[in-house]
């Protein structure tokens, strides 16, 4: 019984899957912007060294810190707006799985190599 | 490289009861002290995998890609120079370590989210079909992504500056 008396059936999730969902969904934009950012900085000179953000580490240092940056920040949005919400996360993790094998696409250097 | 080891190791344990906890049909078949020690596991694969990615890019990485002196000879101790300095080396970089250095990054962002997740909704997870679905997904890619590392980090890193020379292959065996 919960508090308000109803029986929880063992079916039913009794927390809103908004939380959990803002986590897969932004941890799927983080891989994709991780990957968007290396192929960017693979494939344009100007990108690559904007990306420099420690020079003994080069490009890599700007890829990961700004895609851990976008990641963070969009898990912070969507969570705030999500946490409370029972959403559609049938939706949401087909977009987040979508953009995980976007990301791991792009990071294969046989493909990036065919741009 | 030690920490990717280890969180490799981590992985299939952390895979295997990651299933069990999240399909296993009574809460009764979980034990609290056992939610506990997967909250406790996960987290400690969470560090293992950010202190692997950033001492893999802040430390060793930047000593594969130093730049030897003009005219050097000797490129044993500049790795990056040394694989990219032969046709039949140069794949390690241009495949092996383009694609390391990169996907590695998956296995800390995915095993974080999966973490969240298991701490946040603890066995209330198994009511979540699709949820559990997408972190045993997300689990498994961080699995495969710190493989490729692993994989990749040690024959690059252990071939190429421990052992030098000009031509680097997978069965060498003793000549190396």
């Amino acid at each position: 019984m919960n508090a308000s008396g109803h029986a929880i059936s063992p079916d039913t999730p009794a927390m809103p899957n908004g939380s959990g969902a803002a986590a897969v969904l932004s941890a799927g934009i983080g891989a994709f912007a991780l990957a968007v950012l290396a192929f960017a900085g693979d494939k344009s000179a100007a990108v690559k060294s904007l990306l420099v953000f420690y020079k003994p580490t080069g490009p890599l240092s700007g890829v990961t810190t700004a895609a851990i940056l976008i990641w963070l920040f969009t898990w912070g949005i969507l969570e705030w707006r999500w946490r409370n919400r029972t959403v559609a996360v049938g939706r949401t993790n087909a977009i987040a799985l979508i953009l995980l094998g976007l990301g791991l696409v792009l990071t294969f250097p046989p493909f990036v190599d065919l741009f | 490289m030690g920490f990717g080891a280890l969180y490799l190791l981590a992985c299939s344990g952390a895979l295997a009861e990651l299933y069990f906890f999240t399909t296993a049909p009574q809460a009764s078949e979980t034990a609290p002290n056992r939610e506990r020690f997967l909250k406790v596991y996960l987290i400690a694969m969470v560090l293992l995998a950010w202190v692997a990615v950033l001492t893999g890019a802040y430390v060793v990485y930047p000593w594969y890609r130093a730049i030897p002196p003009a005219g050097s000879a000797d490129l044993s101790m500049f790795p990056q120079r040394l694989l990219i300095s032969s046709p039949t080396t140069i794949g390690w970089h241009s495949f092996g370590m383009e694609w390391k250095e990169h996907v590695a990054w998956f296995a800390p962002i995915s095993i974080t989210m999966v973490a969240f997740v298991v701490i946040r909704y603890g066995r209330g997870l198994r009511n979540h079909r699709q949820l559990r679905a997408a972190v045993l997904c997300f689990a498994l890619v961080s699995f495969l992504a710190a493989g490729v590392a692993g994989l990749f980090g040690a024959l690059i890193d252990k071939q190429a500056p421990v052992q030098g020379g000009h031509t680097i292959q997978l069965s060498a065996g003793g000549e190396k």
